[in-house]
Parts: structure tokens; sequence; C-alpha cells
């Protein structure tokens, strides 16, 4: 039955909300904040600075990633840079100024006071970063330099060269390991949660495998933070590392954690293109490219001729064309859209005809080289490895791919999911982007939940548990533990002859043919008959080679993959039952004539929480409403 | 394209290793090292033989996860790129290449290609950060940083951790590792209240852990795919003998007092 849910947002003046909301939180006396174990899952700048925050308050910390360092979790790919409301240009920026653009970056479908919550802090992230020794680019007088980025009309985005999330996260890595060393965080590396162990609608703890040994452990904690990141490697190729997985909140969410908007993807458009069926991740290209190159495909599909000799009547700059006013920058969803219409016309360029070009050559004939080489080189660079290509001499070739995901467990105000206990930060929780996420919003959003909401909300929580033992020598352990053993047997236990990534290919192709750039309802019914097939034969016919009690790559890639068929379903369900367009989810069926998604605000204004009930039974979706006292919801135009 | 490949195979730490030839068919020049190596390891699994392990993640050359010897060279014959972003294109058919992990006894093989790196992270815990807890930091522009220092402590933050340095150098130092970490720090106003105790406590914490010392051979700058610069070395080795001369205490660092 569908309930409605609870957010727990405080009411009041929008701009006071967290201050009063933080003034009645419940405190732990500094005493008896070592009496807690706090369980926290992942390294990336949610994870690390959630740790590293929690053990400065004297709570002792457990934290658990799958790679051999905290410090290689995926924030360090990200690229172009983080937002915050200094106003240090003088531009006329303000919180309330970022709180807006970012609710109706969202396409409304954000909760408004978690929003205005993450542009207020985003001005101290930037002070504890610097603070920490982050290198963020400077101007000539020593002060911190801003750009302006994703189409925003103020410069309000800090960033350091190329490897904005690589800084920021060695950032958060450093404190970690400040308190490692000190003692407060114990960490485990190359480790990874295969099961939440909730007891009476509590998380008391987790099962892991240790990845080396292949030994399973459970830990317990008085609290349990997930900070795990999003899903887009359903896709199989997205621009999320290899290991990115959705396996601890899929997990948890079989326990009970409801799973929120699964099908508010982002596909970013700026990429490079596919070159062969060994293809195994795609690279992004910073959508800063868009500001100084231009977007184009030969108006002939037949035109063979190299770019630089296709005049420019027989060139189609399409975004420009459609675009007038925002041309080339218009946003990510509404670019990615054009792109693959363009390719799906049979239109692309490249030795696959799967890209579009991306253009510098105008650019370099007005700024010169050197101006362009200044903004871009690393970026040149790194395409250049990967397509034996030049980018100077030769325009670039992109095409969208799988970047972030807007949806994940839901979470209160408090960032606390419905099984008590149980917190979700950054990627893995779905609060703070809505529909769509703007540019250098994700790395502002795992930093304000770990840095400075978590540790609050954690503490409240925790300030009613004083006195409570933990202890992993109960029913609900052995019995998590027991399913995770096997689990694990049965898929070893096949005698299988198909590879796990040959599997992986097949899934990300349903997902991305039927839930990807664009959706319509036939479609999504058919991905949800194919789905359930495919997951079948995978249990069948699996091949998993090498033993359990060890290193075992192919094991753990078959467990994330199991996890990942389940939860394909669970995203095309909820597109199909989200009959509207809005922000990354455009539904075919629910477009303007200049195909612009078209909300359906009178029947969708909610938030879809789902509630798992068993593989091959439907989910039952819960709604929280949303409700906008300070944005007026408009319809997005970039004519 | 096709390719000889000879791979180190170890199943375990304390197991003994030793290495293998393989056949590579039918290999794109446009795929990647490790596609290559995936591609590899589905035709050994067609016949049943385990796949070869090897760590990598974000295959775009900035988690430091990958990394093994192509042919004695760190991350194979082009500068700057990690293995993920070596693309076969820099191969003909028919070379033979001999595949192992990094060589260091600070960094035991974990399996095949992959080891264990732990030691980086015990170096960064010696010291390798500034203390400042979490809601202490002033505000962000009240410090100016001169934009060549910004600069140069950016150069030396580049660091992705993947340990190249350690396999190429003959003494299997972590000098370049430890040195820019150190310089990122060090240079920074940030970093100078604790900056002769951090190059005392992380220099202390490479000896330890069994890395060898630093004779100038370079060779790590050679195969950093960041281009980290031996001048951090010297930077690193100044502060450290500052440190020691002037007997600088070491402060505790909870703080308090």
């Amino acid at each position: 039955m569908t309930t409605i849910l609870d957010s727990k947002v405080p009411t009041g003046p929008l701009e006071h909300r967290w201050q009063e909301h933080r003034d009645h939180l419940k405190l732990v006396n500094p005493n008896n904040k070592r009496k807690f174990t706090v369980l926290v899952l992942g390294s990336g700048l949610a994870g690390a600075s959630a740790s590293a925050s929690l053990a400065e308050l004297g709570y002792d910390v457990k934290c658990f990633c799958f790679q051999d360092s905290p410090r290689r979790a995926h924030s360090i790919a990200a690229q172009g840079g983080i937002n915050a409301a200094k106003n240090y240009k003088n531009d006329g920026d303000s919180v309330f100024r970022l709180f807006y653009d970012t609710v109706k970056g969202g396409d409304f479908r954000s909760r408004e006071s978690n929003v205005h919550r993450l542009a207020e802090l985003s001005v101290r992230i930037i002070d504890q970063c610097v603070a920490q020794g982050v290198p963020f680019a400077r101007e000539y007088g020593g002060l911190l330099d801003n750009r302006s980025f994703g189409g925003a009309q103020v410069s309000r985005t800090f960033y350091a060269r190329g490897q904005t999330g690589q800084q920021l996260l060695l950032g958060a890595y450093q404190a970690l390991e400040k308190e490692i060393s000190a003692g407060h965080v114990t960490m485990f590396p190359r480790t990874e949660m295969l099961d939440l162990v909730v007891e009476d609608g509590r998380a008391v703890g987790i099962i892991a495998r240790n990845l080396t040994t292949g030994e399973i452990s459970a830990h317990a904690g008085h609290a349990v933070v997930l900070a795990t990141g999003g899903y887009s490697n359903v896709y199989y190729l997205s621009t999320n590392a290899k290991g990115s997985n959705a396996t601890a909140i899929w997990r948890a969410h079989r326990r009970g954690a409801l799973f929120a908007n699964p099908c508010f993807t982002q596909i970013h458009p700026t990429c490079i293109p596919a070159s062969g069926d060994y293809q195994s991740k795609l690279t992004l290209m910073s959508e800063s490219l868009r500001n100084d190159g231009r977007v184009w495909v030969p108006l002939d599909p037949n035109d063979t001729r190299p770019p630089a000799q296709i005049p420019p009547d027989a060139r189609d700059y399409f975004l420009e064309r459609r675009y007038p006013s925002f041309g080339n920058l218009v946003p990510r969803d509404v670019a990615a859209r054009n792109i693959k219409t363009v390719v799906d016309e049979g239109k692309g360029v490249g030795p696959q005809k799967n890209g579009v070009y991306l253009d510098f050559a105008d650019s370099i004939k007005r700024l010169g080289r050197k101006v362009i080489a200044d903004r871009y080189d690393n970026l040149f660079e790194m395409y250049e490895k990967i397509t034996g290509e030049n980018p100077y001499e030769t325009p670039m070739r992109i095409y969208p791919a799988p970047h972030y995901t807007m949806g994940g467990l839901w979470v209160d105000y408090n960032l606390m999911s419905n099984v008590t206990g149980l917190f979700v930060l950054g990627e893995a929780n779905f609060s703070d982007h809505g529909a769509n996420r703007l540019g250098a919003s994700a790395l502002m959003q795992g930093l304000a939940d770990g840095y400075f909401v978590a540790p609050y909300t954690i503490g409240n929580y925790l300030s009613g548990h004083l006195g409570e033992k933990i202890s992993t020598d109960r029913p609900a352990f052995t019995a998590a533990a027991a399913e995770t053993q096997e689990r694990l047997k049965r898929l070893k236990a096949g005698s299988g002859k198909r590879s796990v990534d040959s599997f992986h290919r097949e899934l990300g192709k349903i997902v991305w043919d039927y839930c990807g750039i664009a959706r319509n309802a036939q479609g999504l019914t058919k991905a949800l008959d194919l789905i359930p097939a495919l997951r079948e034969e995978f249990w069948r016919d699996v091949r998993v080679l090498g033993a359990e009690g060890q290193t075992n790559q192919e094991l753990e890639k078959a467990g994330r993959l199991a996890d990942f068929f389940e939860f394909a379903e669970l995203m095309c369900w909820d597109a199909l039952d989200r009959d509207e367009s809005c922000g990354g989810h455009l539904r075919e069926e629910h477009q303007t004539e200049d195909g612009e998604a078209l909300r359906d605000d009178e029947r969708f204004s909610f938030v879809s929480a789902w509630e798992w009930k068993g593989a091959d039974q439907p989910p039952t979706r819960h709604e929280e409403p949303l409700r906008f006292e300070f944005v007026e919801p408009s319809r997005r135009s970039y004519k | 394209m096709d390719l000889t490949l000879h791979v180190w195979r170890q199943p375990g730490p304390n197991a003994p290793g030793k290495m293998e030839t393989y056949e590579a068919k039918g290999i794109n020049e446009h795929c990647s090292f490790l596609e290559m190596l995936d591609v590899l390891n589905g035709q050994l699994a067609e016949r049943g033989i385990e796949p070869i392990a090897f760590d990598h993640d974000c295959r775009e050359g900035i988690c430091g996860s990958c990394g093994f010897m192509i042919n004695g060279v760190a991350h194979g014959p082009m500068p700057k790129t990690t293995v993920c972003q070596l693309h076969m294109r820099h191969f003909k058919n028919g070379d033979a290449l001999h595949l192992e992990p990094w060589r260091s006894r600070a960094f035991p093989v974990i399996k095949d290609l992959m080891v264990n790196r732990g030691a980086f992270d015990r170096i960064v815990q010696a010291g390798g950060y500034i203390s400042v807890t979490t809601g202490a930091a002033p505000e962000a522009n009240l410090v100016p940083v001169p934009k060549p220092l910004a600069d140069t402590a950016f150069d030396a933050a580049a660091c992705i951790g993947c340990g190249a340095c350690v396999a190429q150098c003959p003494n299997g130092a972590a000098s370049l590792f430890t040195s820019a970490k150190v310089s990122h720090l060090n240079l920074l106003p940030q970093g100078q209240p604790e900056r002769f105790d951090r190059a005392l406590s992380m220099v202390e914490a490479m000896d330890r852990e069994g890395f060898g010392y630093c004779s100038n051979h370079a060779e790590c700058e050679a195969v950093c795919p960041k281009e980290i610069s031996i001048d951090f070395i010297a930077r690193m080795n100044r502060d450290y003998l500052k440190a020691k001369s002037k007997g600088v205490m070491k402060a505790s660092l909870s703080g308090g007092g």
C-alpha cells in the first residue's frame, strides 16, 4: 500500500531552517562519543569527509572501501569544479541564487529545504578545503579564481586545473589518514559490503568480504553510513570507474530501505565515443570544452571528406541552429538528446559513425592556440592518448555517456533512510539534484553531506541510544552472513559458459536502449520482459573461474552484476511509472514540438520511493509530495 | 594484431609465482592495454584458465590503481602515461611483452600483477596532512597564496600514488612519492606550522616501511605518469636536514596541553 513519506523538513523562513533545525538537534557528551561505533561504507568525498569529521568529534569510526586505498574512490575523477556562493566576482551571486539555480536545474523534482541547506554550506566547504591545502586555481593577487561553468550566469565555480575532484578527495583522504593515524578510524581497504544487517527495523551492522582473502566478516555499529556512490554502471559503459557498483545500496534496499527516483540518471553529452566491442568504459571530456568548441555534423551523412575540408555551408551546427540564444551551451540533457538524435538519423561521424564533431578551429583562429592550450591542454592530451587524434588539428568526436545518477536511497532531512540508523550520503542518496544535476554540484553535495550535515544529524540519532551494546553475536548477523555465503556459492557453482562481462554488456545495452537518453512505454515494457529473462540466464549460465578464498575479480564482478540485474528492473519500473518528462528523464510521449521535456506537476510533483517486495514481485511505490514555497515551478526554455 | 605475453602468475601472497606465456590474438590497435588484457582474459577463460588479476578502476589515468612493468618499464613505453591510458597502437604485430608486478620489498605481491601499496597510506599517516579539523577553517581568501607557489604546490599534489616511481628505482626508494606530498603541503602557507615535523616524520616512515634510499638515478621522474619532478626530492631533503639540525621536537599531533 502506498504511504506518504515524512521528510521531516523544518518549517519557517527558508534561510533559517537549517540553523533552527541544527539548534535543536540533540548532542552527545564528549566523553560518551567514543562509546559509539559508526560504520562508514565508501571513502569518496562523502565517505572520507564523514569518517574524518565523525572521528574528530570522538566517535569510533570504521571505514570500508573496495579499492586498495581510500584515495582511489571515484570522486577522484571529477574534472570541472565545485560551486560555492562566495560572490567573490561581485557578479550578483548569493546563496539564494545558487539555491534557485539548483532547484530549477533539477526541474522541480528536488526538496527546496535540502537544496537551500546545500547552497548555505557551499561557502564553508571552500574554507575547509583551502585550510587543508587543496591547491585551487588562484589569481595573480594570490586570491582564489572562479569560472562560470555549465551555463551558469555567474562565476561561482572553484577549480584545480582539470583535476578538482582529485584535489578535493586528497584533502578529505588526508583528513581521514590523520584520524587513522590518531587511532580514531579503523580503515578496511579491499573490503566490500555484501549485506546490511537489520534488526527490528534498525540498521545494526554489515556483512563484508575481504577481497584479498575471501573472508566473510560481520561488523556491528550503532549507525551505518552508506556513501557508496551512484549506479551508472548499470549501463555497463559509463564514465564511472570499473568497480563502481550499486551493491551496498541495493542490499540495503532489499533489507527495507526505500529507493527513490531510480530512473533519474544523467547522461553527459561530451564523452569520447566507443571505438570497438572491447570498450570497457567511456571517458568524459569536461563540459567546459563547450565554451569554446562548436558542435556540428556534415549536412550530407555520406560526406566522407576529412572535417577540415568540409566547407561551412556543408555543415550543420545543429545546437546553434536549434537554440540560437544558448547555442552550444544548452544544458547537459538537451545537448545529449540532440546529439543522440543526430547520430540516430545516421549523420554520425567517425569510423563507427557514432559521434559528432566538437570543433575548436574557430576559437583557435580567434583566440590563438596558446589561449586554448591554457584552458584545455590536459583534456586535449587525454583525448589524443585515447584516440590517437590531435584536437588542435582535427575536431574532437564526442557522444553522450551515462555519468551521474540523481536517484538513490530515500533519506529524510537528516539524511537518514526509512531504516532507522541507516544514513546515506553523496551520490548514493537522492535528495538534492532532482531530475537533473547541474555541473560542479556533485562535489559540493558529497562534501556538504560529509563535513557539515551528517556529523550533526548522526549525533542527534546516537544521543538516543547511549549505553546500548552492539555485538555481531546475534541471530540477524548469523543469518545475513549465511545468506551471503550461500549467494557466493551459488555464483561460483554454475558450470556456465558465458563470462560475467558478456552478461553485463547485454544488460547494459537493454538499459541504454530502453531506459537511456529517451524512454517510452513500449520500450520500457519490453525491457521489463528482457531483463528478468536475461537475469535467469545469468544465474544459469555464468562462468566464474578461480577460488572463493582468495582474490577473485570475476567473483566480485559477478556479485555486483547480480545486483545490477535486480536494480535495472526497478529503474525501468520507475521510468514506466513516471508518465511525464522531467530533467534527464525524457518520456517521448511527453515533449513539446521542439523536443523539450514536458513536466506534469499535477500528477507527478512527488518523489517516488520504492519498496522491495521480492524478486519477480512488482515493487510498491510510496510518495513524498514536493511543495514549492519559494520558487515557482516554471518550464525551462533555452531557445 | 597478435602478441606474445609473458605474464607473472602468482596465486597468492605466500605462494610461489612464475612467468607464463600466452598468445593474445586479434587485438585492435585502438584498445587500451588493459582492454587488451580483458580480451586476453576472455580468451583464457574460454580455455578454463583463471584470468590474470590486475588492479584497475577509473581507467582514465587519475585513480592510480593500475600499473605494472612492461618489458622492464613501469607503465610501459609511453611517457607520462598510466597503463590504462596506454593504447595498443604503440605496439606492433608479433611483439613479445613481459608483464611483471611492481618490484619492491615494501609492496608485497597479492596476486599476479596486484601488489599491496598500503605502505604509501602509512607514509601519509605520518604527516601527509594539515591538522585542521572540520569547522575550524578561516575564510578561504583570508590567506593569499602567490600564484606561482600555488601552481608549484599543485604540480606536486598531482601525484596519483601509483607506485611506478618505487618500481623503477634501482634502490626501490619512495622518495618521489613522499617528497611530492611533503612539498605540496610545505610550500603552502597553511602547511607551515607542521612543516619540519612533517618532513621528519614522513622520511622516517618511508625508511620504516623498507623502501630504499634515493641516490639520484632519476628513473622515477622518467616513468612518473604525472611528471612529478625530482626537484621535490631536493626540497624534501632540505626540509628534512633543517628539521634534523634544528633538533625539532616532534609535536604531539593530538594538540592540547
